[in-house]
């Protein structure tokens, strides 16, 4: 019984340690993405917050920018995207969808002769705007096309 | 062995990159249908590619990227050789990486 105890205690005690010094290990790497991932921006409810968590004031309508998707999505658990600027000095483009649970989709950050260009494919709960921005020189411009939903992507 | 795909073939004056990875998405909304628990959420989070060292292209992600996640993009004054990188970091902190030369 005393035996039992013993090696009883003594397992628990190195298990314990190790889950000490894992969780040591990887809390690490999780506060670093923290800091790099904008969390607010991502889990912000409405387009207006997105927006206030992305830093940009609502950005100006442009006829510059070209979006690339369904006009009907069967599946909304895919839906392919693709967005190019004609905006000069494109640096970023941002995708969002106004009526998922989360609108921001994805920031793409273009650098060093990146064209302003991105192709990706997205999630989509319902029949919803999709809007793409982009920032340029510091003021933010965006264009949006409707794309019909037939069956959900989140959720399910 | 890598979970990434990346294709990287010129077109004209810039490099077609286009990349796959392998990833469950989980948005973290999606119940579990024997369960019926919440499936957690699960998902990369940045994704950031290089040419030749020098960074092209960081994405932020959230949730709603779709399963196995697909990227393409563009990069001008790319030369066939070139070295194409791309590497992810998910919210539970795993990453991958791969790397191949422009065609």
């Amino acid at each position: 019984m005393n035996q039992l105890r013993r090696s009883f205690l003594k397992t628990t005690g190195t298990t314990g340690a190790i889950a000490v010094a894992v969780a040591a290990g990887l809390l690490k790497p999780t506060e670093v993405l923290a800091a790099s991932w904008n969390k607010n921006a991502f889990e912000a409810k409405s387009l207006a917050d997105a927006y206030k968590g992305l830093g940009v004031a609502a950005p100006a309508d442009s006829k510059d920018i070209a979006i690339k998707a369904p006009d009907i999505a069967e599946n909304g658990a895919v839906v392919p995207v693709e967005v190019s600027s004609k905006v000069a000095g494109t640096s970023s483009i941002v995708i969002l969808v106004e009526k998922n649970a989360n609108p921001l989709i994805a920031q793409f950050d273009l650098a060093n002769g990146a064209e302003p260009f991105v192709s990706t494919r997205i999630k989509m709960g319902q029949t919803s705007m999709v809007r793409c921005m982009v920032v340029a020189g510091g003021k933010s411009f965006s264009a949006s096309k409707e794309v019909k939903v037939t069956i959900g992507g989140c959720g399910g | 062995m890598s979970d990434i795909k990346i294709r990287a073939t010129m077109a004209g004056d810039s490099a077609d990159i286009k990349v796959l990875m392998n990833h469950p998405m989980e948005t973290g909304q999606r119940k579990d249908a024997k369960t019926g628990q919440l499936i957690p959420a699960h998902f990369i989070q940045s994704v950031s590619a290089t040419l030749n060292g020098k960074p092209v292209l960081t994405a932020q992600w959230g949730a709603a990227i779709s399963k196995n996640p697909f990227l393409g993009f563009k990069v001008k004054g790319a030369k066939a050789g070139d070295k194409v990188a791309v590497s992810w970091e998910d919210n539970t902190g795993a990453k991958d990486s791969a790397e191949v030369a422009v065609a």
